[in-house]
């Protein structure tokens, strides 16, 4: 079966004071129906850009896509009109953001933010629409929602706001919707209830989900694949239990090995990443990750390791050294 | 842990209430309600040691922590700090106990003034409280704190925005270390930094406590940070204390149920371990503070709820010898 969404070397980058930023810089992956696809990086590393340029929400200027294409369902989102993606967005891809405080507008009912998109795709009616919003309400746990829908954001607390995004996001019968780090603004439990209910409802509805995060922990639960980005490139590619197995970027054995874990005994001393994240206005021809990592060789200086498999087919790792970091990473 | 913990308590907070007024009205105030942010509450600091102060937000950790450090003026309690009770100071004596607790905030890009480079930034506790008044000494200091932060001494002649965000963590931690404290309240001092730098930050607390002898009050709600740099913890929820124990007794056997509920939240890195994890988020938000429930505060939301939890307060027991638990159903 063809993916959902096929992402092809894809270019975005931002033109600041400091010099051109390559937020985005070569990305291709693609997301199978129904599927759940982490994006997994810190800041900076164009996690959020590139999901941002899927659905062409780049304010230009200082940003654009300069590259690639955005292949949904065959369609390339690149060449639709403003009109058509207005279309795409809250149609075929929903949304949820990080904030949902200021992702939602502050003077518009709970109900009004929901009926607006389903008669803006779906052209229903106020009634339809308001049924609609009902339905949607009590798919996402909210409880007495003919009281929610006549409140605004502000009456209601985080975890109920993000799940308001999550009805939104939910309400054309999307195939895809992306979620840019949905639970990081939330309280740990408020965090384990909302992913559990986009797991749920993604699951019955066969909904595609892009996740985007810093926290590897939140995913392991709920990816299928993830993509882990440095310096705007994916530097590891895979299914969930290999990334978190057997890893084979240095970065990926980093990340994974800096995090404290309640699942095993206390060590006296956590293996940090050494070094900083780069200055993207100054990347040069080698591999970005090189200043920081124990594994460099000459190599890496002078040219970029592509993305390229490891193993299995569809683990991919972009580092000159992968095949001999199988046993580090399986020491991890 | 290689730091031998004294057994002397160096803070004793003992019935400490924060409670802020609710207000109505623009020209004439009237109060209408208060946020018992923090409702009385008991927890020791052992000299040498750090105390892990975990709850969700709005929970009152922060509060607390802005109560130790003087910048709230505490409703009632005491707060024994090497056995004086900084509650009831006054401005000047206050000066002179600040030089001994220090701070370290959480958003490393607010805590910094943008408009002085990172060397007076680092000076200026110095400043205030007229201590090394020669400049080049000064200096001296400066860059020696730097180094001991892992910052070359060059970023004196920085400014904050020049930096990353663990850079300026970093600064945060000079800054705090200047007048040399024995105390230092961390307000979620690594949580808006990124995975593989908070890795760092947390590895250089851990270095400068052993390195000067200091105490910490850790207060954060990542729990795996807390249970890797903490050695004993205490558990918030809406204003109060519900569990109190040694690190590793702490996770290896929670026993109030908002402590089992909060562990069990925690996301294992591991899609192995996550796939065999039978796991039910508790239900329900945490309650407004302003109208807290009656009885335990736990009880609208806890599996254990009996029909007493609604009208009783339970009061922290020790059901083992280090071990406190603010709950009637834990025995």
């Amino acid at each position: 079966m063809p993916s959902l969404l096929e992402i092809r070397d894809l270019h975005t980058e931002f033109r600041t004071g400091a010099g051109v930023v390559r937020a985005v810089d070569g990305v291709s992956y693609a997301v199978g129906h129904g599927e759940t696809v982490a994006i997994v990086g810190e800041s900076g590393s164009g996690k959020s850009v590139s999901a941002m340029s899927i659905l062409r929400l780049i304010p230009n200027p200082p940003g654009r896509i300069t590259k690639g294409e955005i292949l949904l369902s065959g369609r390339d989102l690149l060449r639709l009109s403003d009109e058509e993606m207005r279309e795409v967005r809250g149609g075929e891809i929903g949304m949820v953001f990080q904030e949902p405080m200021t992702s939602l507008n502050p003077v518009l009912t709970i109900g009004r933010q929901i009926t607006e998109a389903v008669e803006q795709h779906r052209g229903a009616d106020r009634a339809t629409a308001h049924a609609r919003a009902l339905a949607l309400l009590g798919l996402v746990g909210i409880a007495d929602a003919a009281r929610r829908l006549k409140q605004y954001p502000h009456q209601l607390s985080g975890g109920m706001r993000q799940r308001v995004m999550i009805a939104i996001a939910l309400a054309c019968d999307p195939k895809l919707i992306i979620a840019d780090e949905p639970t990081t603004a939330l309280d740990v439990t408020i965090q384990a209830q909302i992913l559990e209910l986009m797991k749920d409802l993604t699951r019955r509805l066969n909904v595609a989900l892009i996740i985007i995060t810093h926290n590897l922990g939140v995913v392991a639960r709920y990816a299928n694949r993830v993509n882990v980005m440095y310096a705007g490139r994916i530097v590891e590619s895979g299914p969930a239990a290999a990334i978190y197995h057997t890893p084979r970027h240095p970065y990926t054995i980093g990340l994974l090995r800096s995090v404290p874990r309640l699942d095993r005994p206390r060590i006296a001393r956590l293996d940090s990443v050494e070094g900083q994240p780069p200055d993207l206005t100054r990347l040069d021809g080698g591999c970005a990750f090189r200043p920081r990592c124990r594994f460099a060789v000459e190599a890496c200086a002078t040219s970029r390791p592509e993305l390229s498999p490891v193993e299995a087919d569809d683990h991919l790792a972009a580092c000159f050294r992968s095949a001999e970091l199988g046993a580090a990473g399986a020491a991890a | 842990m290689s730091t031998t913990v004294e057994a002397g308590p160096l803070l004793e907070v003992k019935g400490l209430r924060m409670h802020f007024p609710v207000t109505e009205g623009i020209v004439s105030r009237r109060v209408v309600g208060e946020v018992k942010a923090v409702d009385g509450i008991d927890f020791t600091v052992r000299r040498g040691e750090t105390l892990g102060l975990v709850g969700e937000s709005g929970c009152g950790k922060t509060t607390t922590g802005r109560c130790i450090l003087r910048l709230e003026k505490p409703t009632a309690g005491e707060i024994l700090y090497d056995g004086v009770d900084l509650a009831k100071l006054d401005r000047k004596a206050l000066l002179a106990v600040r030089r001994r607790i220090q701070v370290i905030f959480q958003d490393p890009y607010s805590s910094l003034n943008p408009r002085m480079k990172v060397g007076q930034i680092i000076a200026e506790p110095m400043k205030v409280h007229g201590i090394e008044r020669d400049a080049a000494k000064r200096d001296e200091r400066v860059r020696e704190l730097l180094s001991v932060c892992g910052l070359p001494a060059a970023f004196a002649d920085r400014y904050p925005h020049e930096m990353s965000g663990g850079q300026r963590q970093r600064v945060g931690i000079a800054r705090a270390l200047a007048l040399n404290p024995e105390f230092i309240v961390c307000d979620e001092a690594v949580s808006a930094l990124d995975v593989s730098i908070q890795a760092q930050v947390v590895n250089l607390l851990e270095d400068l406590r052993e390195r000067f002898g200091l105490t910490y009050l850790f207060i954060a709600h990542d729990l795996s940070v807390v249970r890797h740099l903490c050695q004993r913890m205490a558990v918030m929820y809406l204003g109060r204390i519900v569990e109190t124990a040694d690190g590793d007794e702490l996770f290896g056997n929670p026993l109030h149920p908002y402590t089992k509920a909060l562990l069990a939240a925690v996301p294992v890195p591991d899609p192995t371990v996550e796939a065999t994890r039978t796991f039910r988020p508790v239900q329900g938000e945490v309650p407004s503070p302003i109208n807290p429930p009656s009885g335990c505060v736990f009880h609208p939301r806890c599996p254990m709820a009996v029909e007493s939890c609604k009208h009783t307060r339970p009061e922290p027991r020790e059901v083992r010898p280090g071990h406190i638990v603010a709950c009637s159903e834990v025995h």
